[in-house]
């Protein structure tokens, strides 16, 4: 392991943001530290950066204890929230800051600047002050200042929160390319999880300052181990009983269920693809219909209760009060009083021995 | 109608406030320049060359420059402080801060000579001192005492001016700064002095102006004239005399501190503009 925590803890007066915290992430990858505002992510990675002290537990960085090395000794290149650029200096001289407090030969320095100009693209506005420019080039700035003494690791605070949707996507292409051409292990603090999923190798989920879950993109999205992860990725409802659905009748009494639109197939009465399914299907009432660009979302009425699901623009077309088939075919199950218990799939009984993937 | 109603409205408040802005500055202050010449150019010469004047002139510059020195350091380091660090007592210190505001200065000379006086109970400290070094130091009714409630009544100026800038600013720049390397001075000197440049510029204007002109503070402190006086004490006691002459040379010392303190202004609106700019 490159970066590691090892039990971390940290508390603000009777808030505790940190308990425990232990993860560890390997040399060249990006990880995201995912979770809603006020989960302690940030902390954590102020935490890492040396910002912010722990209470108790070790910062390892390439094998070494960091714990009472200073923020400026780490190693470390930090991309604040709102960039935090000098605003009474250009953008030439915010990024040669690092440099000239370490005085660095004043050739090289020039050299090394201006070679960072060019890798993020704004040659011409290094006469600019902050104020000057875009959302988006400051973070180009940014991220510039951050890895021009040539850090080993580069932290991240929410990168994309002060920019605005429109040139968010673009960004992050630009900075994924950017990490990956340098070649810097990165970790990244973000509460959205599209921005997770697509630009980190790892994601850690941060809930209470409880690390929930540690993973690639796609495990923690099929294999949530926490009922705050099951919910907190992907869009879900949630159901107290799944009384009267066919199929589901062993489930324990007590037990939440979660549901993803994934989970849920609709069709018509004389579907062919699932015609040998239809006895494992319910009856349901389209309620809504939403456009969604490249797909449909439906709001389905089935069994009393409401189902969200996708469907695809090539498919045959449906309309509002519509009767449809509804085929559940698997859901999440957690115990909201038993904290300790994992979140649990549970597969629609009826749909043994038929692989649905193969549908 | 609505119309009418709001122009009566804006031409009656510009109406009361020049009104109230002539009768009770303007016109005083051209009293002060009529009356000061009223003896002619000769005699106000002499009057501002009179050595009581210029002892009194040279009072007032050292205790504004002292004043004006030991503000801007504490001031700063006060304000620093104050949005820099969580510590317990914040809020105290905070408070404390504006009491030169809201006491009035001659409670504060007072409570000067009750503490340094005679019988005050910093005397033995003071006494202590003077024997230990060999010097002697006397901080009632001499010009260092006068120095001492000038600080005093001057001290929020520079602080209070400072600090909604430092609040507004955060510390995300000097943390980024401090993570590059940089060290406490250079941090200051690189990242927050340009942001607080020209409110710092002006508190020190306003504690110049407030400096100048204070009477209450130093009254209670001072009492030989030509030696400890300082200009606003020096006018009142030429007008207390209460002869035509000295009523005149009241005047025409005064007009010093009018020349001075219209200079303050035409600089306070320098700074002011360029602060606006910059912006």
């Amino acid at each position: 392991m490159y970066v590691e925590m090892r039990k971390i803890c940290k508390k603000f007066g009777d808030y505790e943001a940190a308990k425990s915290i232990d993860f560890g992430i390997e040399k060249g990858k990006m990880a995201a530290l995912l979770g809603p505002s006020g989960s302690g992510k940030t902390t954590i990675l102020r935490i890492l950066a040396g910002l912010e002290k722990q209470d108790s537990g070790d910062v390892i960085i390439e094998g070494r204890v960091v714990n009472d090395i200073p923020a400026s000794k780490r190693g470390i290149g930090f991309v604040f929230q709102n960039y935090a650029l000098f605003r009474y200096m250009t953008v030439y001289d915010n990024i040669a800051f690092g440099l000239k407090v370490q005085k660095a030969d004043k050739h090289q320095m020039k050299e090394r600047v201006n070679e960072m100009i060019s890798l993020i693209g704004l040659e011409g506005l290094e006469k600019r002050y902050p104020d000057q420019l875009s959302g988006g080039q400051r973070q180009r700035v940014a991220f510039a200042r951050a890895i021009v003494p040539n850090p080993q690791l580069l932290l991240l605070d929410e990168p994309f929160a002060a920019i605005d949707a429109k040139v968010r996507k673009e960004l992050r292409a630009w900075l994924k390319e950017m990490i990956e051409k340098v070649g810097i292990t990165s970790i990244f603090v973000t509460h959205d999880q599209d921005e997770a999923v697509e630009l980190a190798d790892d994601i850690i989920i941060i809930n209470e300052g409880n690390l929930e879950q540690m993973g690639s993109p796609v495990s923690i999205y099929k294999h949530p181990e926490t009922p705050f992860v099951a919910h907190f990725i992907g869009t879900s409802n949630t159901l107290d009983n799944l009384s009267g659905f066919k199929g589901f009748e062993g489930i324990e009494a007590g037990k939440k269920v979660i549901i993803r639109p994934e989970f849920v197939e609709v069709f018509k009465n004389d579907n062919q693809r699932f015609k040998n399914l239809m006895d494992a299907t319910e009856e349901g009432i389209i309620k809504k219909i939403a456009f969604r660009g490249s797909y449909l979302e439906l709001t389905m009425l089935v069994n009393g209760v409401l189902l969200t699901t996708t469907r695809s623009l090539e498919r045959r077309s449906v309309s509002v009060g519509e009767k449809m088939r509804v085929l559940l075919h698997r859901v999440y199950l957690f115990d909201d009083t038993n904290a300790e218990m994992r979140a649990e799939i549970y597969k629609n009984e009826l749909l043994k021995g038929v692989d649905i993937e193969m549908l | 109608m609505k119309e009418r109603r709001e122009i009566i409205v804006k031409w009656m408040l510009i109406g009361i406030s020049f009104l109230f802005f002539i009768i009770m500055l303007v016109l005083p202050l051209l009293e002060v320049i009529v009356r000061a010449l009223a003896d002619g150019w000769d005699s106000y010469c002499n009057a501002i060359s009179a050595d009581h004047t210029l002892s009194a002139l040279k009072v007032t510059l050292i205790a504004t420059v002292i004043a004006l020195a030991v503000n801007t350091v504490f001031g700063l380091a006060a304000a620093w402080a104050l949005t820099k660090f969580d510590f317990f007592g914040r809020n105290v210190l905070s408070t404390l801060i504006d009491i030169p505001f809201s006491i009035s200065p001659v409670i504060a000379g007072l409570a000067f000579i009750m503490t340094f006086g005679r019988s005050g109970w910093m005397a033995p400290v003071l006494d202590w001192i003077n024997q230990t070094l060999g010097t002697d130091i006397a901080l009632v009714f001499s010009v260092p005492g006068v120095v001492l409630a000038t600080i005093f009544v001057t001290f929020p100026f520079v602080s209070r001016e400072i600090i909604p800038i430092l609040y507004a600013q955060g510390s995300d720049e000097e943390e980024a700064a401090a993570l590059m390397g940089a060290k406490g001075f250079t941090i200051f000197r690189k990242i927050t002095f340009p942001h607080i440049k020209w409110g710092l510029l002006y508190g020190m204007i306003l504690c110049t102006a407030r400096a100048f002109g204070e009477f209450g503070a130093v009254y209670a402190i001072s009492k030989t004239r030509g030696e400890t006086f300082t200009l606003p004490l020096e006018i009142d006691a030429l007008y207390m005399t209460g002869s035509a002459d000295s009523i005149t040379q009241a005047f025409a010392v005064s007009s010093l501190l009018v020349a001075m303190a219209v200079v303050i202004l035409i600089g306070k609106n320098i700074v002011e503009y360029y602060g606006r700019k910059r912006k």
